[in-house]
């Protein structure tokens, strides 16, 4: 038997976010949404996990703190130290102050950079990638949630189910 | 959902569905330019050659060509270097800071005010590259290896810190505005009937699917990023002001000047954020999205940064003259130059720093689309007479009397100065004409919270 995906069309997201409730009360596994916007409350719902992406951004903006202060105190401390106005260059501490700047700015340019390269890498957006939204409309006034069959056995019930909400329209295609 | 209290302005005007806003924002990039945009970017595009061409004369001949002299060795280059900085803090200050403080108001001129933002920091960086003269030494800023020995660009150096802090502010500025067009570029693929565009604004668009995940992660970035940006924001011009602060010439030697380049950046920001902003809004028919509200928010913030500034220029101006140091006597603000052979730079400042935007206390004149577009100008240009002032009068007569000089510009400084405007016209409108101008995605989102018609069904619903 072929599997079948069924897209659910709604205009509001208020009507998405109630089927989608009513859906997963009555056990059934919605697949995904997409929408022109984010819709908020919506994650809990459909059991999507907080993302990661800001320990990812901490752990890069570390590294460039950490790189920064190391590539200092090489740079001006160890490997050619130079008297440049009496600033005190003897130890690291002394020449801190002149050095917090940079070693700011370059957190920054680290843990910005990093979060959106992976931000770009786990969202699969990258250049050249095609579109992957099942219908034009989401990008401007339809909000669509998903239902698979191969993640609930009785998926024409499921199609009973959302009949019964506010939607808009309903298409089913064999995948 | 959110909902918003009755009281506050709506800040969609009128009867729009979701549809409405994607068509309104995208009509303009489908439908063919009207003739007026041909006229801009030809004149725009005009000066921008004629700029280049300076450019060109003045890298071939050396720096020469300008006016600077053995004692105003910054002058025009500095000072544009400056202005463009600080008119590029109005992008992400409005993105980032705003979203932070959750302004919704933000969401119809934050797209506008990053590209604003990111072409100004390109005109700005321009200068200080220009300046070096051999231009083609510029990696030398970085600290590469080297064949000297290993010799090292110096930390120590406010100098050297810009570097960092521009190219971070630059780079982070983009990818800021870039990871927000990112769904909006969607918007365009899905709706674009040509073959070529479509293929153009699907490459944009990176896939962008709009599923669940990937819009909380883009809520995420969104808020991490603006939690980044908003200490960046603050810490470029503080540092681009350290440039003069940590040096030892009277007038520069002064500790506000980090808070207080800070304020004057964001005031020049938003009223080139003003300028611009409005007649986009007549042009490309958003009046329904940047209403007369928005331009009052916008006035006021005006209104606060012109007042910090002008408390600045006091405190200077007090503290040079109660100090009793004769160097400090023709400082930029003191007595010296605001009756000295530079007192029109002075007043010019004074006046169009601090008098005129005055008027803005009055309702009636921050309301007025005209007069905000007005006054908008008269800070642009008195924020780039702060900066004239604050190099060039306090380098014209410092510590020996003997080399006591007045600056000359030369063609070469205006042509130079005139080509950045016209760059940085040319991209604004390439940008108007092919991006989407307002952050749609973000504007859909509260559409049904302070959309003009949902908010007055919510209170007919209420009583």
């Amino acid at each position: 038997m072929a599997n079948k995906v069924v897209y659910a069309v709604y205009e509001d997201p208020e009507l998405l976010k109630d089927a989608a409730r009513k859906l997963v009360t009555a056990g059934v596994k919605v697949r995904d949404v997409f929408s022109p916007f984010p819709v908020h409350g919506l994650d809990p719902i459909i059991g999507i996990k907080r993302t990661r992406l800001g320990i990812v951004s901490f752990m890069f903006g570390i590294t460039g703190t950490s790189l920064a202060l190391l590539g200092m105190w090489y740079f001006m401390i160890h490997d050619w130290p130079m008297d440049i106005g009496g600033k005190p260059s003897f130890h690291f501490y002394q020449n801190l102050p002149a050095f917090i700047p940079i070693t700011f700015e370059f957190t920054v340019l680290c843990a910005a950079h990093g979060m959106a390269i992976t931000y770009l890498i786990r969202n699969k957006t990258l250049p050249g990638m095609p579109p992957r939204n099942p219908d034009p409309r989401t990008t401007d006034d339809k909000f669509i949630l998903e239902v698979r069959s191969e993640d609930n056995g009785d998926i024409d019930g499921v199609v009973g189910l959302l009949r019964g909400t506010s939607v808009y329209e309903i298409n089913e295609r064999q995948y | 959902m959110q909902s918003e209290a009755a009281i506050r302005t709506p800040l969609i005007l009128g009867h729009k569905t979701y549809h409405d806003l994607t068509h309104d924002i995208v009509a303009p990039i489908e439908n063919k330019a009207p003739r007026g945009w041909y006229v801009l970017v030809t004149i725009a595009a005009l000066i921008a050659a004629y700029g280049i061409g300076c450019i060109l004369y003045l890298i071939s001949k050396g720096i020469g060509v300008w006016g600077l002299n053995k004692t105003i060795d910054w002058a025009w280059d500095i000072t544009n270097f400056v202005w463009w900085v600080g008119i590029g803090h109005a992008g992400t200050l409005i993105s980032a800071v705003l979203l932070l403080f959750r302004q919704r108001w933000r969401m119809a001129i934050n797209r506008s005010a990053e590209a604003m933002t990111i072409f100004a920091v390109m005109m700005a960086a321009t200068f200080p590259g220009i300046h070096m003269g051999r231009i083609w030494m510029a990696y030398w800023v970085l600290p590469l290896p080297n064949q000297f020995g290993s010799l090292w660009v110096n930390f120590n150096s406010p100098l050297l810190w810009d570097v960092f802090a521009i190219s971070t502010y630059f780079s982070v500025s983009v990818v800021f505005w870039y990871i927000g067009l990112i769904p909006d570029f969607a918007t365009i693929r899905d709706r674009m009937t040509r073959p070529g565009m479509k293929k153009f604004y699907s490459i944009l668009s990176f896939g962008w699917t709009g599923n669940a995940k990937a819009w909380t992660r883009f809520e995420e970035v969104s808020l991490v990023l603006a939690g980044l940006a908003t200490p960046l924001v603050f810490s470029v011009h503080s540092v681009v002001s350290m440039d003069f602060a940590t040096s030892l010439v009277p007038g520069w030697h002064s500790t506000i000047f980090p808070p207080y380049f800070v304020a004057g950046a964001i005031f020049s920001g938003f009223a080139m954020v003003q300028t611009l902003a409005l007649v986009m809004r007549k042009v490309m028919h958003l009046e329904a999205y940047i209403t007369r509200k928005h331009v009052e928010y916008m006035n006021i913030v005006i209104m606060v940064t012109g007042g910090i500034v002008a408390i600045a220029y006091a405190t200077e101006f007090f503290i040079g003259w109660y100090s009793g140091v004769e160097y400090e006597a023709y400082a930029y603000m003191s007595v010296g130059a605001a009756t000295g052979e530079y007192a029109w730079a002075f007043w010019a400042l004074i006046i169009c720093n601090i008098i005129v935007p005055l008027s803005l206390w009055s309702k009636k004149v921050r309301t007025s689309f005209f007069w905000a577009w007005a006054i908008s100008i008269v800070i642009n240009i008195g924020m780039w007479f702060e900066r004239f002032d604050i190099i060039v009068l306090c380098l014209h007569k410092d510590y020996v009397p003997s080399s006591w000089t007045m600056f000359h510009p030369t063609w070469m400084d205006v042509g130079t100065f005139l080509g950045t405007l016209g760059i940085f016209f040319t991209l604004y409108l390439l940008f108007a004409r092919f991006f989407p101008v307002i952050a749609l995605n973000e504007l859909k989102s509260i559409l049904k919270m302070s959309g003009e018609s949902y908010k007055q069904e919510a209170e007919h619903h209420h009583h």
